[in-house]
Formats: structure tokens, sequence, C-alpha cells
């Protein structure tokens, strides 16, 4: 999905740049739009900017240079109070002296609503989160589920058309973080808002958004739905960031239109898909994910071909096998096979062969 | 060469008591007193000649002697007393004597008679005011004045102080009754021999406010000695009372515009008590030190450093020239007969029974 | 998600492992970590306890304990038990203060008693150091006959053998002055024929013997013991006497009984001394304070004094402690109030910068502390005094005239000014220590929730920086209540404290019972604000980080 136009853009970011200290720029030329109603996550490891952006977009840091455009108009000169973003914190940023009533009415309250209003909105946005019963507690007396639900009726009780969400489920634990990543998704969706999220958690990213934007050193390295993103990164920085991957170094030989073929540092010679390799002579990176390796020779499929390995460890996962190989030089070389009832079980030590189709294989720059 | 001599004399005396004595003396000695220039003249013309006859010994000083009384009174209470020899005021000698803080003594057992063979007992004779004080030093509490702020007929009298039309302008009083209420009744009429007997009275007492009232807002009230001198220096008040010695130090040895009266200048004294709980080698030591440090010469010694007279009779005609100016001094002791010709002796016994009684009063009028 | 933590269902008491009921398992197992933690804490208790709480105990015993008067003179208080107040007291209490005001003499006590007892009678420190002296007068009178009559009446010997148990004689004859001195014995019967003078030298023995460490044979009685043989043989006969020297005895008696034995009666030879012994006022002071507790010190603290009728207000012209009292509360407040304007702008802005710029300024705020309070305060001297340099400034601008310069130190605004500058830091550390606990996420998302700047300090920012403004009051408001340099140093007449007079009462008039009374009154006031801060802002609401 290409950015296309602002014409009907209700978040963009344009030409946006950022720095702090007047020497780096922790923001380099960041341009994004975004429809309304839709859910997108900014995703990258700390310090690769992500955070930045949401915090101009609030408006609790100014852009360096460039323009961040909300319904078609320039928000960079409007305080942050005056945005009508809704925005939920990571440690959920709940007025601890304040009830959790309190807090929800406060936004209504600033924005001078009259009390029977505020009442109600305030119980509506409560009973959406489920948590009707506890509006005369202290956000102390609420566990970090119940908070992060109180934080997200906040920012949703004045009906905001845009939210932010500044990784809102980092401090709960697996289970109860999933629970609310169907929430929240379930939530935006129902109430038609359009939500930009932030987090380094990638399985979150891909599970909760329409388009996921992948933050690296303050550029967007890729822009787009969880399943492109995932079945074809654009470079070796998302191939490695979204999911686990296999890479194999080498030289192109050969590119031949949408086939390339790769010399590895092994010897071996292996067809590719080109993404981002042009030239022969380069070098590259050959990214495969491990679900599409296979081991079984009589599996492999016509055109597949197949390499030497050497099987290094074996780790029972209970759904799948997970199996470190030695493949043309690279010991972190992993497969994962499915625990199925003729599924082999391979031991540390055994010589076996692998092999997979052309199309899986992916050629990226070498970083 | 006299001097030589005389010091080696003492020197023999001393050392012949201490063999009669045959004690075993402590070897350190913790000395007490007020800081600032009188200690370090006490330092000078007492601690350091014996030193020197002695440097085996070691002297610290304390300087304490504003809070003594208290102090000793705590140590005491704690059955720990660090302090060998304590300069106190006269008033203070009386309280710790009365409280047994201090030791009783014998003059003529433990001081040193005169050159001439009078006795200590007659040499010191009416400055003896308590059993346990050693008397060293007489001093008076007198006015100083701003000579460029007074106009042309500069104040030669104390009811100076209470006349606001030909010297308008601050001036400095003590924060206590004692001296302010002799100078309001002498200065509202009350003949001088008769202060006293007013001032016992209420009548008498209010008659002594009502005086200071006429004053009252003009007055910055000082409590440390220091105090007087730096306001006159700055300017802040054109007169006020403090110790002779300080405005001698003003006047001589800093050359401020300031100018001081003798009149009604009320004399105190100045000296050591023995603490009562000290150990038999601690008191032999300090025996020694007193007998040595209060002699005729050493009296007059101290008199080179700082503008207080030597409290025995026989050191007057001892007195020099100033240590560093090489002024002679005499002429600026309180009790020199020039300056001593209008006085007040502070009243010990009065001001024991009257002082709590009308330092309430005091401190209620001046709070209000 | 829910609360739900056990329902109150029991079926009987829950057992240990080994048997024993649960509950006393689980309470060993907390004794032995209780103790662990009494152990370490142990060292810090013990200091606490004695830097801390016994000189507050002391303090507190000290403002109503008046053993003095009962301990020095226990005949004179006891006698004085049955007097109504009314003109003077009989011969017997004149008799009773002759031998204790002579026993204190000898032990020096006489004239702490006296000036303990002028605090509250004006006059008494003298009266009793003339007495002191005076009574030996008494005695000597009749020393001087017993001695004309016969010399040994001057001698130590025959009245050890007149007075003492010959079992203790031989064996305090055989003492070889080394180790304890044997105790002195009355000899059977004695008490009963000179019940006095057999009380009186007992005294004399103990004292000699145990308080100065004589022996006893070498020292001749005092004169009160004559005194007391006086009265014996006036009002005995000795002729039945067949013991130990009963013929010194007799002799003794025939003089007393003869017309030309000079005698003295115990009230003119108090006239003697000092008439103000025959005014009543004396007796009073002394049967007021006779008890071994008194409310004397507190009733003083308050502007009132102890009389025969009960409590009095003192008159107008010595009152000055209560005004004191609301003084010190009153400009406490006020300083503690210019802390808080001052301090919270400069722990906002250190607790928003960066680190290091945080730090540099947080020196600027801590260097006062390392100033000496003396040069701090003669500084503000230097600085507000008439000819200081703020007024020479003012002058110099125009703003004041030369002949009207502002009066800045010396009164109340002096002290205010110094005490704040003084105590600042105390405010702004916990206020900054506070503030800097809170997150930045409050105030933006109060702001994303479209507070303006304004809302946000005032509804969350605010709030929350209040337990530092809690502590910083407490600890400046208690500070100041008990300062007295400054308000000594600058405070002129209308700003001192009244620990200024705790501190005269303590360092200048002696009076410690007064100045703990006034202390403990000051600690009193500060525990009831204490209290009520706790009962409208809540002791939780105060934090020092």
């Amino acid at each position: 999905m290409p950015d296309t136009g602002t014409s009907d853009a209700f978040v963009a970011f344009e030409r946006v740049q950022k720095s702090y200290d007047g020497e780096t720029l922790v923001v380099k030329d960041l341009n994004l739009t975004m429809p309304k109603g839709e859910f997108l996550t900014m995703l990258g490891p700390s310090g690769s900017g992500k955070t930045t952006c949401l915090m101009m977009l609030a408006g609790f840091e100014t852009a360096t240079y460039g323009e961040i455009k909300l319904d078609g108009v320039s928000i960079n000169n409007i305080p942050p109070h005056k945005r009508g973003i809704g925005m939920v914190f990571q440690n959920y940023a709940l007025f601890p002296h304040m009830t959790i009533a309190e807090n929800l009415s406060f936004p209504l309250e600033v924005r001078k609503i009259g009390k029977s209003d505020r009442e109600a909105k305030v119980k509506r946005a409560l009973d959406m989160v489920e948590m009707g019963a506890f509006g005369g507690r202290r956000p102390a007396q609420l566990s970090g589920g119940q908070q992060q639900r109180v934080a997200l009726a906040r920012a949703l009780v004045f009906e905001p058309e845009l939210v932010l969400m500044d990784e809102p489920l980092g401090a709960l634990d697996k289970q109860l973080r999933e629970k609310m990543q169907f929430e929240i998704t379930d939530l935006a969706h129902k109430l038609g808002i359009t939500v930009v999220y932030v987090t380094h958690d990638q399985t979150e990213a891909l599970t909760m958004s329409d388009r996921v934007a992948v933050f690296n050193d303050g550029r967007i390295q890729q822009l787009a739905p969880p399943d492109e993103l995932y079945e074809a990164p654009q470079n070796s920085f998302v191939a490695q960031f979204i999911g686990e991957n296999n890479t194999l170094e080498g030289v192109i030989t050969e590119i031949k239109g949408d086939t390339c073929t790769v010399k590895l540092d092994g010897g071996e010679m292996i067809d590719a898909q080109p993404v981002n390799v042009t030239e022969v002579g380069e070098r590259t990176r050959v990214s495969i994910r491990p679900e599409r390796v296979e081991v079984n020779k009589d599996r492999l499929q016509e055109g597949a071909h197949t390499l030497k390995a050497k099987v290094l460890e074996f780790i029972y996962m209970g759904d799948i096998f997970r199996t470190r190989l030695s493949v043309a030089g690279n010991d972190e070389f992993v497969i994962k096979t499915r625990n199925a009832p003729d599924q082999v079980r391979l031991k540390p030590g055994e010589e076996i062969e692998i092999g997979w189709l052309p199309q899986d294989c992916r050629a990226l720059d070498a970083l | 060469m006299k001097l030589t001599k005389t010091l080696l004399a003492s020197t023999a005396l001393t050392v012949a008591a201490g063999a009669v004595a045959a004690q075993e003396m402590a070897d350190s000695m913790t000395l007490v007193s007020w800081g600032g220039a009188y200690q370090s003249s006490q330092d000078e013309a007492y601690a350091k000649p014996y030193l020197e006859e002695h440097p085996d010994v070691s002297i610290s000083w304390d300087e304490s002697s504003n809070e003594a009384v208290a102090k000793l009174r705590a140590m005491n209470e704690a059955g720990n007393i660090t302090w060998d020899l304590v300069d106190v005021v006269a008033a203070d000698a009386m309280r710790l004597c009365d409280e047994g803080l201090a030791m009783e003594y014998d003059p003529d057992d433990l001081l040193a008679p005169a050159p001439d063979g009078t006795s200590a007992e007659d040499d010191f004779g009416d400055m003896i005011v308590s059993d346990c004080f050693i008397p060293q030093i007489v001093y008076s509490t007198t006015v100083g004045y701003r000579t460029d702020l007074v106009g042309d007929t500069p104040p030669t009298e104390i009811c100076a102080l209470f006349d606001l039309e030909t010297y308008p302008g601050k001036r400095s009083l003590e924060k206590r009754p004692i001296n302010n209420m002799e100078w309001a009744l002498y200065c509202d009429g009350v003949a001088k021999d008769e202060i006293y007997d007013v001032l016992e009275t209420p009548e008498g007492q209010d008659q002594a406010l009502a005086k200071l009232d006429t004053i009252k807002d003009q007055v910055v009230w000082w409590s440390a000695g220091a105090d007087t001198p730096q306001l006159l220096a700055d300017g802040e008040v054109v007169m006020g009372s403090t110790y002779n010695g300080r405005l001698f130090s003003v006047i001589e040895e800093q050359d401020q515009p300031v100018g001081m009266l003798w009149d009604m200048q009320v004399f105190d004294l100045d000296g050591w008590i023995i603490p009562t709980g000290l150990s038999d080698e601690a008191l032999a030591r300090v025996k020694d030190f007193v007998y040595f440090a209060t002699d005729t010469q050493r009296l007059a010694d101290q008199a080179k450093y700082i503008s207080y007279g030597p409290a025995r009779q026989s050191s007057a005609p001892l007195v020099g020239d100033h240590e560093e100016l090489g002024i002679a001094m005499a002429p600026h002791m309180p009790t020199d007969p020039e300056n001593a010709s209008n006085t007040l002796l502070y009243n010990y016994e009065f001001w024991a029974d009257y002082r709590d009684d009308i330092d309430a009063k005091f401190q209620a009028w001046l709070a209000q | 998600m829910t609360d739900a933590t056990g329902d109150g269902s029991k079926s009987g008491p829950m057992l240990a492992a080994d048997g024993t009921p649960l509950k006393k398992s689980l309470a060993r197992a907390l004794r032995m970590q209780k103790m662990r933690a009494l152990m370490l804490i142990a060292p810090l208790l013990l200091f606490v306890l004695i830097t801390f709480i016994a000189p507050i105990a002391d303090m507190l015993f000290r403002s109503v304990e008046n053993q003095i008067v009962s301990d020095t003179l226990p005949k004179t208080t006891a006698t004085l038990g049955d007097w109504d107040g009314e003109g003077l007291p009989s011969d017997a209490a004149f008799e009773a203060a002759y031998f204790d005001i002579f026993l204190a003499a000898e032990r020096k006590e006489h004239t702490r008693l006296g000036t303990r007892l002028n605090y509250e009678q004006t006059g008494a420190s003298s009266l009793f150091r003339k007495s002191g002296r005076g009574l030996d007068d008494i005695g000597e009178v009749y020393q001087d006959q017993f001695e004309d009559l016969n010399g040994d009446w001057d001698e130590a010997l025959p009245w050890a053998e007149l007075m003492g148990d010959p079992d203790w004689l031989s064996e305090q004859q055989g003492w070889d002055e080394e180790g304890r001195q044997p105790g002195f014995e009355l000899r059977d019967g004695i008490a009963d024929l000179l019940p006095t003078a057999s009380r009186e030298y007992a005294i004399f023995a103990e004292f000699q013997q145990r308080e100065e460490n004589n022996n006893l044979l070498d020292e001749e009685p005092w004169s009160a013991v004559h005194t007391a043989l006086y009265q014996d043989l006036a009002a005995g006969d000795m002729s039945g006497y067949s013991g130990p020297r009963a013929e010194m005895l007799q002799a003794a008696d025939a003089l007393v009984d003869s017309p030309e034995f000079e005698t003295v009666s115990f009230r003119d030879g108090f006239e003697e001394i000092d008439e103000d012994w025959l005014q009543p006022d004396i007796w009073r002071t002394i049967k007021l304070y006779s008890p071994d507790y008194t409310s004397g010190y507190f009733l003083n603290s308050i502007d009132m004094q102890l009389t025969p009728d009960g409590a009095e207000a003192r008159p107008d012209n010595e009152r000055i402690y209560m005004l004191l009292f609301q003084r010190t509360l009153f400009m406490s407040l006020v300083i503690t109030f210019s802390c808080i304007l001052l301090g919270y702008p400069v722990a906002y802005i250190l607790s928003n910068l960066p680190m290091r710029s945080a730090n540099l300024l947080m020196i600027l705020v801590l260097l006062p502390f390392w100033t000496s309070l003396l040069v701090r305060t003669s500084a503000w001297k230097v600085m507000l005094q008439q000819q200081g340099v703020i007024n020479d400034v003012l002058v110099w601008l125009g703003l004041v005239a030369d002949d009207a310069r502002l009066t800045m130190i010396n009164n109340q605004f002096g002290t205010i000014v110094a005490m704040t500058h003084i105590l600042l830091p105390f405010m702004i550390l916990p206020m900054y220590s506070v503030m800097s606990t809170i997150p930045t996420s409050y105030v933006r998302a109060s702001k994303s929730l479209g507070a303006t700047n304004w809302t946000t300090f005032w509804r969350v920012y605010f709030p929350q920086s209040v337990p530092g403004i809690g502590a910083g009051s407490i600890l400046v408001f208690i500070l100041s209540i008990g300062y007295y340099i400054t308000p000594e140093i600058v405070g002129g007449t209308t700003g001192t404290f009244i620990s200024n007079r705790i501190a005269y009462h303590i360092s200048s008039s002696l009076n410690w019972g007064l100045a703990a009374a006034l202390g403990t009154i000051l600690l009193a006031v500060v525990l009831i604000l204490y209290w009520a801060y706790d009962k409208i802002v809540g002791i939780d609401n105060v934090k020092l980080g």
C-alpha cells in the first residue's frame, strides 16, 4: 500500500525531521500518511525514533523541520491540549490523587461539559472497558490490567478521533497482554477511531495492526500490512527484526529477471529471489524463514535445492521442534518443524540434507 | 637586667614552692576564656611566659567563658570536669561559688605577695568580691560616640545617652537591665549613692524604665561585646555602651572617628575561678599557674596588650606602653585617677538578689 | 482481577507439619525475625535513647522537680507543715531552720538554695548567703560558755566518749586511717538523755566521716552541737546520769541552770542576721516550695505565679512568656510560608532541569549550608542595616530619602528575612525530592486530555507536590520554632523568640527548671500542631522523597 497523495489522509507527516542536540537527527525525513480509522503500529528497537514521532504527533515535542497535519491542517503550532488527541501512556499516567471516576471526568471538566453529561459519559466509558464498578477507587488500588483499562477509557472518554498509545501493554504479563491486544483492536474498530500504536514487540504489532511501520535509525524501513511485512521483508533489517530468520551470506553471481544466483561464502551456489540487490558481484544476505526449510527429502517439491547440514541441537517445544543446524558455515541456522506423527526427531551430530524453494529464499542487502 | 633578676627570683620561689609541695603535677591544662583580643592578651602575658619556664606543660584554650556558668554546672552534674581554670566576670564567680561549682581559696596561700612584701589579700583588697574569685583585671562599661555625628559639642557626661535633642540618632545599649537601670536613675536625678536604694523598690524600677522609655525607640540593643564597636564604625548609632577595652581598640588601634566617655563608667571585675572537683595533680598544676599568672608583674604585663586595669594595687605603677602602638597605657586604664572621677562599682550583692526580678520586668518592658 | 482472597469458612485450627498449631508456629518464626531486626537496630536505638529520649525525659523531670528545698531544709519544711501562713511561724520553725541552714552551710548548699528561692522571692539569695555566715554567732555563745567551763567541751574525744557506743569507739581508735572508717553509732540511752544533742552529733559525725572523710576523733564538734546540748540541758535533768563524762555533763547542766548563763533565742539570732527573717514572706515561700514537686515553673512559663492562695496571674509589667509563645508561633508560620513561596519555584525548576544543570543549581541552594550561621546572619546585618547595602542602593536610586532610611533589621522583618534565607534549603530539598519523583507523563497526560498549563499545574502537578510542601513545612516550622541565634542577633526587641528566653535561663540566670518548663511547653505545642497537621492534611501526605 504505497503512500498516495495526502488529500484523503487523516494524519500526515511530511518530510519531518527531529534533532535534540543540533548535531544528530533522531528522525530523518519522515513521510507517512494514514487514512481515517486505520490502526497503525510504529515498531522498532529502542532509539529508532518511533516514540519521538508519537510525541511530535501528540505535541510534546516539536518537529525540527517538516510538517505534521491532522485532518489536512498543520498542527505544528497547536499546543497539545488543543489537539484533541487521546493518549495512553506506557505507565498509564493515571492521576494518583484522583479516583477513577475523577480521572475520567477530568478531560470532560476541562472541556466545560455539564455535570450530568459528564457522569453519563464517564459511566459509559467505564462500562465499555468493564470497569463500571471501580469508579470510586484510586489507581493504586487497581491491578496493572485494570489500570490499563482505565487509562484506555480515559483516553477515549472525550471521544477523540485519533488515539495514540505508547507501549501501553509493556508492563503486563503475557496472558493479560494478549487479552488486552484483542480488546484494544476490537474497541478501536468498534468505535472507528484512528490509532497510532507504538511498540517494540513485533508479535503485538503483527496481531493488532492494519499496517506496521518498522522504524530503524530514524527512518521507516518498511510500511506494510503484517503479512506482507513477514513474508516479503524489503530489507535485511526488516527480515531480521520481524519473526525468526536464517541468513546465509554470499555474493551475487547472476541476476535473471525474478531469480538470481548466489555463491555462498562456503562455495555452495543457490537460487534466490532478488529483492534489493541490483548488480552481479554485490554482497548479499539470503534470508530463509525457518518454517520454509524442509528436512524430509520425500516432501521436497520440485525445483527445490538442497544443502548439506549437520544437526547441532534439538529442542522440543511442544507444538513444534526447533532444530539448530550448521549450514554453509552458519552455525545459527534454525529450522522449525511441526510436531506431526510422522515427523522425524533429529539427533545432534546427524548429517542430513535440507532443502527449500528458491521463491522462499530472498536475496537482501548485506546491511 | 633587673627584670631578669625578678624573674629568676620568682622562678626560684615557684620552684621552691613546688618542691615543698612535692606533688605530682598534671602536664596539661585547659584554660577557659573569652576568645578574641582579651584571650590573646592573657596568652601573651601569662601563658607564654609560663610555658617558657615549663616547656613540658601544654596549655589549651577554650573560648567558653560566655556560658561558663551553665557549662560548669552541666559538667558538674555529669561528674566530669574538663576545665582547669576558668575566666569569668565577678558576678558569675559569685554564682559559681554559691552553687558550689567554684573552689574557695585562701588568697595568702594561693597568690604571690606583692614585691614589697604586702600580702596578696591586702594587695588585691576589695577586688576579692567572693571567696572563690581570683581577680585579674578591672574593666568598665562606658559609652563611646561618633565624633563626626555629635556636632560641635561632643558629650562629656553619661546623660547624653538620654538627650535626644542635642544628640539625635540611635544609641546602642546592652540588652539587660544591669548598668542601664543605674544610668537611667542617675540621669533622672537620683543621687549616685541612693541609686540602689531606689532600684530596690518597684517604684524605683518603674522610674528607671520610664526614663529608658524616653529613648526606647532610638535604641539598638546589643548582646555581644563586639556589637557596639561595629555599630559605631558603621555609623549605625551615634553612641553606645560597651567595654572600655573595645573602645580603646576602635579609637586607637583602628583609628575610627570615635570618642569615649569615662563619666559614670561602671567598674566590673574579671578573674579566674578554679572549678571544684579537680584531681590532685590537676589542682597542683593550676595552683602553680595561678600563683605565677596573678603576680604583680604578670598583671601589669597584660596591660601592654589590652586597656584593662590590673587588679593588684602593686601592678599599677608597672603598667607600661602598648606592645605595638607604643603609647603609654596608664591614661587608658579605667582606674587611672583622671578617668575615675565619677564612677560606679557593679553592685554584686544587689544584682545577685534582684537580677531575676528586674530582668523579668526589663524583658517584659522590652517586648512591649 | 478479583480481590477475593479466601472465604471465611473454617475447619478447626490449622496445624503445622510438626503438629503445633500453625498460628503458634508462625508467631515463633516471626519472633525470630523480630529479634534479629531488633538486634540490628539496637545500636541506633541505644543511641537515640541516650542522646535524645533521656535528655527530654530529664527536661520534663526538671520542669517540676523541686527537691532542693525539702532536701536542704528537712526539719524546717516539716515544722512549717502546720503553720497557717499568718504572721510569723513558731519558735520551733526558727530552731529547725537554725539546724538545717547550719548543716547546709557546712555542706556549702545554703547558697544554692538561696539561688533557687531567689527565683521566687527576691532577696533570698543574699539572705541565705548572709545566714550561712551569721548562724555561727548563735552557736558560739554556747560554745564559748561551755569551753570556759571545761576545755574538754572543745575537744573531739570527750564528745565521742559521751555520745559514741563503746564498741564503736574502740574500733574507731584502732582505725588506721586506711579503708573505711567505722561508722559512728550512738551509745545506748544517750538519745533519751540528750535527744537534740545526740541527733546533731550524729549528723555531725556522719558529715565528717562520710562526706569529708575526716577522722571523727580529730574533729571537735561544730557550734550547732553545743547549741543542741544547751537545749537538752535546759530541758532535762542530768543528775541521774552515771555514764562516761557524767561529771562534765552535770557541771554543764548546773551552769546552764545558773542565772548568769547567757542565752540567745533563735528568733533574735535570725533577726540579728537579717531583719527579713522576721517578715512572713520568706517563710511563706519556703512553705510554698517545700513539696518535692512544684507547678511553679509551669505557672511562671505562662505568666502566672504560685501563691499561698493558688495560682495567680503575674502583674502586667512582668508578663512576657505568653507574648513570646504567640510571637514565636506567628513568626514561624510566616517564615514557613515565605519559604514555601520562595522555595517552590526553585524546587520546580530544579526538578525539571537536566541532571547537570540541576546539580549546579543544587550546589547554589546548598551553599548557605556550608557557611557558618553567624557569618550568614552577620551578612544580613550588613545588607539590611540603615547604613547597609540595601538602604544605600535605595538612597542612591532616590527611592528613599537619606534621613528616612528604612529600618529592616533588629525587628521582626529582619528576623523573618534572615531566617527564611537560612531555612530555605530545608524547604527546597524535600520539595525537590518529591517533585523529581513526579513523572512527566502526568503532565503530558493532563495536557493530552485537554488541560491548559495552569489547570495541569493546579489540578495535577500541585496536588502531587503537596507531600513535599508538607515535609518541608514541618521541617522549617519546627526548626524555626526552636531557633535562637539568628533572632538574638537580628531580632532586636520585637523579633526575638521564646527560645531566646530559654537560652537565657539555661546559660545566664541558671533557672533550669523554668527553662525546662518553657521547653516542655514548646515541645507540647509542636506535638499538638503535628497532631493537628495529621488530622487536617494527613501525615501520610508527607514525604521526603
